[in-house]
């Protein structure tokens, strides 16, 4: 850093460069990037990580700018546009869907001097975080609204990619169903794609049609509450965004993604130079997981329930995985009180006894 | 698995609304191709066509409005393609790459503030005795009149090509437009009619993506159905009666394989998922598929 540019920029220069952070020689507010895999009007998914940055860029005001580029598939062309933003001067670039993973380690690789913060993956490096929420803690409450309220006991499950988040959240869907329904059933559809309308009313549609009077997705659009909807009498929870627009009915509840704190946090860790990379895997507790208004189509006593476990749930007396818990094979991977820790949750790669079918490979 | 969970009537009956999207985008390209043009351009006037469908629908309340607005949106993007191609003789399958580019680009622009909207119901088919028929009424009247209108559209085409003196004329413009020149017929002229058909007819598919199956407008959700309908254009061998066959075979294995996996079929959910595209090249391949139009893609100038 040149001495002039060190003046100019004053004090907190001075001190972010007494510690080594990477800050380069700038005048103009520090641009932060975001990497999406979808549209940012998609309703679920990413609109939720749009609407969070720029909560960000609220909280900071002129300090930041903020780049972001949607619709970015999962794959090579991810690194070019994670490379121009390193070209174009951020500082910090969140990519947030796990196919980034690789990505963004790669580019994180080229360009040490730009940290990174990768959403729902596993790979750090020196200048790479990885974030998430703990989104099981959602599909447990779910999971017990589903149970409760379904008539048919038939659950259907729209399943994304089949990658431990997923499989964790129809575990813990699953697992807390049976809990206080012991007949119901779940039947899978996987659509192997995050984000894509048609197939996701398809597929609520055929599970629909098979008796399903409860549909649960981890897709990011709308689609599926619309074919409910349509249907009538089937109930539904918002994924990833509040989804109200179709409370109280199909729409029961949802789950939110809340990551605004987090992104102001950390950006305030790259300005204070005290910015290092970490796994951060929050919850209910935390607010990073947000359970939506449980609508007026559940019967108050079943609301009450849904929102006593949640917040035991955030009060850490209670963990969606605790045993006795046995996988497919009927093999106990919790004993009784055991609780499952984060590396089990974080690979978990089984169906827990009771689901039916297998995890595409 | 228990297989009985699927009825074979609801699945019929999804099967043709699955289906409708891609058949009328793939019969409008066909009359494009016959006439002698490969417009690349498909999934472009298709997604243009869906937010078009929306904005139309949702300002004025009325889906049919959405559906015509749809029609006139594809129309007015294959017309841009027209005049590149037949006018200033651009490249064909460059300009129609464009255009997919294009329509992606502009659709998301156009359907920007219409992320939340929710198009008005449209109405389905409520026939007094038919619709109430044990079997036939379910799979057969209870559609949306778009369903309908894309049976029509291929019956019509079909006529229209194989019997008629003006589908004559397009085709033979299509095998070899310099003796169709030749001969006094204006190769141009038939080329923007054809052009422009196929642009309307795709933006319809696209308005049924958005209006009537999903419905409701996300960027780039047509994800790929335009080059399935170009795909099946090929494998059906140019024959509007094989590719309605294309369509609803593959449009049918889609939701069958969605069914299958919800009915807990006990075959990798990855050989489920590539089914549908499996079938219908297969089948389609086995019918032994038609030539090609001639002068498919070449460009023409009365001066050569």
């Amino acid at each position: 850093m040149k001495r002039r540019t060190l003046v100019k920029t004053g004090a907190t220069a001075a001190f972010a460069a007494a510690l080594g952070a990477p800050l380069r020689a700038q005048d103009g507010p520090m641009k932060v990037g975001f990497v999406y895999v979808g549209p940012i009007n998609d309703g679920g998914w990413t609109q939720h990580h749009h609407h969070s940055a720029k909560e960000m860029v609220e909280h900071f005001g002129d300090a930041v700018e903020l780049v972001y580029q949607e619709s970015v598939p999962e794959g090579p062309d991810a690194e070019r546009v994670m490379t121009q933003m390193c070209l174009q001067g951020c500082q910090i670039i969140f990519t947030t869907s796990f196919g980034f993973m690789d990505p963004t380690i790669n580019v994180a690789a080229k360009f040490p001097d730009v940290v990174f913060e990768h959403a729902t993956g596993y790979k750090t490096a020196d200048n790479v975080s990885v974030y998430s929420a703990r989104f099981y803690e959602g599909r447990a409450i779910q999971g017990h609204l589903a149970g409760r309220m379904t008539q048919s006991n038939k659950v259907g499950y729209i399943a994304s990619v089949p990658i431990p988040e997923v499989v964790r959240g129809i575990n813990s869907a699953f697992i807390h169903a049976r809990k206080v329904n012991p007949d119901v059933e779940f039947k899978i559809i996987w659509i192997f794609e995050w984000l894509n309308p048609a197939k996701e009313a398809d597929a609520a549609k055929a599970l629909i049609e098979q008796g399903c009077d409860v549909v649960l997705q981890h897709t990011d659009s709308t689609a599926p509450h619309a074919a409910a909807k349509e249907a009538g009498g089937v109930y539904t929870f918002g994924q990833a965004a509040d989804m109200a627009e179709f409370a109280p009915m199909p729409r029961i509840s949802s789950i939110i993604d809340n990551w605004a704190p987090y992104y102001i946090d950390r950006v305030q860790a790259v300005m204070d130079g005290t910015w290092e990379s970490v796994n951060t895997w929050q919850g209910i507790g935390e607010g990073m997981v947000g359970i939506g208004e449980i609508s007026s189509a559940v019967p108050d006593d079943v609301k009450a329930e849904a929102e006593a476990m949640r917040d035991a749930i955030a009060a850490g007396e209670y963990h969606p995985f605790t045993g006795p818990l046995t996988d497919q094979s009927g093999t106990e991977f919790l004993a009784e009180g055991e609780v499952a820790d984060d590396g089990l949750l974080a690979g978990m790669n089984f169906y827990v006894e009771g689901i039916e079918g297998d995890i595409p490979s | 698995m228990d297989l009985s969970s699927i009825n074979p009537l609801l699945l019929l009956a999804s099967l043709m609304v699955a289906s409708t999207p891609i058949l009328l985008a793939a019969l409008g390209e066909l009359v494009v191709e016959r006439a002698g043009v490969l417009n690349l351009g498909v999934e472009g006037m298709m997604i243009t066509g869906a937010a078009c469908g929306i904005i139309f629908s949702t300002l004025t309340g009325n889906a049919w409005l959405g559906f015509a607005g749809a029609a006139l949106g594809g129309l007015m993007l294959s017309f841009l393609f027209a005049v590149l191609t037949q006018v200033l003789l651009s490249n064909q399958v460059a300009t129609g790459l464009a255009l997919t580019l294009f329509g992606l680009g502009l659709s998301a622009l156009l359907g920007q503030s219409f992320a939340d909207a929710r198009p008005p119901a449209f109405p389905k088919l409520d026939l007094p005795i038919l619709s109430d028929l044990p079997v036939l009424g379910p799979v057969l009247f209870r559609h949306d009149g778009m369903v309908y209108i894309g049976l029509l559209l291929v019956v019509a085409v079909w006529y229209f090509l194989a019997r008629t003196r003006a589908g004559l004329v397009l085709r033979a413009v299509g095998e070899n437009h310099e003796a169709a020149h030749a001969l006094g017929y204006r190769v141009v002229l038939i080329r923007f009619g054809a052009i422009m058909f196929g642009g309307a007819c795709a933006g319809l598919g696209g308005a049924y993506i958005s209006l009537v199956r999903v419905p409701q407008w996300t960027e780039g959700m047509t994800a790929g159905a335009g080059w399935i309908a170009l795909a099946i254009v090929v494998f059906a061998g140019w024959k509007p009666l094989r590719l309605l066959l294309g369509a609803y075979l593959f449009g049918g294995v889609t939701v069958l394989q969605l069914n299958l996996q919800a009915a807990g079929l006990a075959i990798p959910v990855e050989y489920l998922s590539m089914s549908p595209y499996v079938a219908t090249i297969l089948v389609l391949v086995i019918l032994a598929a038609g030539r090609a139009p001639g002068s498919l893609g070449k460009t023409f100038h009365a001066s050569r």
